[in-house]
């Protein structure tokens, strides 16, 4: 306006002006129309003065397309995860192979099958298997990816740090299968240490591991921490990477070696990640995997390596017990419940680090 | 103050390890190098004993070096069907079964970094609970049944679909990686949420679309259980299955007949382990390169 009216007398070019003005107007009010409408017409609304649920019915409508991405592995998890919890009724039902969940001819029988669990003679002795066998694991298994994972990062050269590492993510990703064939090759009957120790001048019948009950937790700890030590401590050397060099260096200057120095710098930085993964580890603590026990069950070593995940396996499945296989496991899984709340609990009033 | 005489002074002032340092450094150098000895070496006699002749294998000669070098078990190997068969299954398997699973994991870990999806929270709540809580292994076999999967070797490539674990990683390698003002761009520039998706977000999700393949592809190579717990069909074995076979086997038989076949259920025993165990070992590294920060921390918040 003011450009045009400088070009000519203001008198003249009054009038003019005044239609111009409506004009551009006019012309103002098309050009933001038309952006409005590129934008969907998102913004003619004032957001600020809707209300909660129609800020969330404008959102779904502008970016409710999202939810086909979660929708695929939602169904999924629905299917394989929520169906089977359904599918705990059976643990309170006279079950066969084939029956419907609950269909016309369902047989309810109360706690028949957990009194049918409890009372099994070896009930105690799977119980105490799991337990002790889990909790060892725990015990040897958590710290030592702390230690390797302090040790890796003290290192100066960084070339050396990185192939060290390397080497000791292999083993994660060796089946199971070839894992214990691995130890029966190495601790098993007729194995190398067997042969080694004939030679040696040990018992003619070799030491046979495999086929001893005392054996066997050490061989499923051990191998378990062969495999995965490594692998667990990326998580911890990721936070490690993440330490101010600055406090390295301040500590330096105040005469802290770098023993010292693990201990008031390092381990103070890795504790939260620490907690954290100990909540997980002691929630999940009851299940060490029946997969990797079932394959060094023998008939020797049954006493101890019978525990309560391959009892619901052997026993539940394979025997077509599933009523009674189905309480078993529910037993576990509500000992890992338990377990973990009581883990996040004592976190959080210890450490103030929490889950929920 | 030429370069050399900065190098000097820096050197001079560079703060010193003092002796104890040097005596940690020791020490610490000694334990993971002894680690290492202790990862290398069952690697190492399982590799050696697979090229060396069965007697001296059984006999415990073989523990440092082959002897005798022999590729007689290789060939045996390749003479079975069963483990060729099984070798193709298994790569079946493996290759529909891992596009499946990064098909389903790595768009749910993105609609799951986005503050505005609906639903997020009990969603997320969902998919928690299952990590800690779940129906046991008796009713996934019946609804594993009751959907027609039971002696259905199709449970090899969609048992286990979606790991939630692996989700959250992918959520939080988009929460860490996407930068906001390019998300912005694109939807003024009309972007809906799907052209978002496969135009900007697939592209930079390499790295953590690698390891996803990685990690559930090793999962189906390495699957051997639910070819029993579904009952599948002998000629679907996949080939951890059949391996497990092979390394349970004993021999029977009287005096020379028996030797012989020791000796050969010997030799199948090392090279079986080798045969099924290198493809993992071959992809591990390319791979490995991509566990960076980004794609493997944070997982847990």
């Amino acid at each position: 306006m003011k450009r045009q009216a400088k070009f000519g007398a203001p008198e003249v070019l009054a009038s003019q002006a005044c239609e111009n003005e409506a004009q551009d107007k006019q012309e103002h009010e098309d050009l933001v129309d038309q952006a409005y409408e590129m934008l969907d017409g998102s913004m003619l609304v004032d957001k600020t003065k809707m209300t909660k649920w129609e800020r969330w019915k404008d959102n779904f409508k502008r970016k409710g397309w999202i939810l086909i991405f979660i929708i695929p592995a939602f169904i999924y998890v629905l299917i394989f995860c929520y169906v089977p919890m359904y599918g705990i009724l059976v643990a309170f039902q006279d079950y066969m192979p084939g029956d419907q969940i609950i269909g016309s001819d369902t047989v309810w029988v109360g706690f028949e099958n957990f009194r049918i669990f409890f009372s099994n003679p070896n009930f105690w002795d799977y119980f105490k298997n799991t337990f002790l066998l889990c909790i060892l694991g725990f015990i040897v298994g958590f710290p030592l990816p702390i230690i390797v994972a302090l040790l890796l990062n003290s290192l100066r050269s960084k070339k050396v740090k990185k192939g060290l590492q390397i080497l000791y993510y292999a083993p994660h990703f060796i089946s199971l299968v070839v894992l214990v064939g691995m130890l029966k090759l190495i601790f098993g009957s007729d194995g190398l240490l067997d042969q080694l120790s004939i030679k040696l001048g040990g018992d003619v019948n070799g030491l046979k591991l495999f086929l001893s009950p005392e054996a066997f937790r050490p061989l499923f700890i051990f191998s378990g921490n062969w495999q995965d030590f490594g692998w667990s401590a990326i998580i911890y050397l990721a936070a490690l990477s993440g330490v101010d060099p600055a406090l390295h260096e301040a500590a330096k200057i105040d005469g802290a070696s770098r023993f010292r120095r693990i201990f008031s710098v390092d381990l103070p930085a890795i504790l939260p990640t620490i907690v954290m993964l100990m909540i997980l580890s002691v929630g999940n603590l009851m299940n060490c995997g029946y997969e990797k026990v079932l394959l060094m069950q023998t008939s020797g070593n049954l006493e101890t390596s019978e525990i309560l995940s391959t009892y619901v396996y052997t026993f539940g499945l394979i025997g077509g017990q599933y009523g009674v296989g189905t309480a078993a496991g529910l037993f576990n899984s509500v000992i890992n419940v338990v377990l973990l709340v009581i883990a996040n609990f004592t976190s959080k009033k210890l450490t103030n680090n929490s889950m929920w | 103050m030429d370069k050399q005489q900065i190098a000097i002074l820096k050197k001079q002032n560079k703060i010193k390890d003092s002796k104890t340092d040097y005596v940690y450094y020791g020490i610490c150098g000694f334990i993971l190098f002894l680690l290492a000895v202790i990862v290398i070496y069952p690697l190492y006699y399982i590799i050696i004993a697979s090229i060396s002749n069965a007697d001296a294998v059984m006999t415990g000669d073989v523990w440092l070096y082959p002897i005798k070098v022999t590729f007689s078990g290789y060939a045996n190997l390749f003479q079975r069907d069963d483990i060729w068969r099984s070798y193709f299954n298994t790569l079946a398997y493996t290759a529909l079964g891992t596009v499946f699973n990064v098909a389903l994991t790595i768009p749910a870990g993105w609609a799951l970094s986005r503050s505005y999806l609906p639903f997020r929270k009990l969603i997320m709540a969902m998919l928690i609970i299952t990590m800690f809580f779940g129906g046991g292994l008796v009713p996934y076999v019946i609804v594993c049944r009751a959907l027609g999967l039971y002696q259905n070797p199709l449970i090899l490539i969609i048992g286990g679909g979606v790991s939630v674990y692996n989700v959250f990683m992918c959520k939080s390698f988009f929460q860490s990686n996407v930068p906001e003002e390019v998300l912005e761009a694109a939807a003024i520039d009309g972007a809906g949420e799907i052209r978002i998706f496969f135009d900007l977000i697939l592209p930079i999700a390499k790295s953590i679309i690698s390891v996803m393949v990685l990690f559930y592809a090793v999962g189906h190579w390495n699957n051997y259980i639910d070819a029993y717990i579904f009952n599948i069909d002998s000629q679907f074995y996949p080939l951890q299955t059949v391996l497990n076979g092979l390394l349970d086997a004993t021999a029977s038989g009287e005096g020379e007949v028996v030797l012989e076949q020791m000796r050969l259920a010997t030799q199948i025993k090392f090279t079986s382990i080798i045969v099924a165990t290198v493809p993992i070992l071959v992809i591990y590294p390319l791979i490995e390169k991509h566990f960076g920060q980004g794609v493997l921390v944070g997982s847990f918040k």
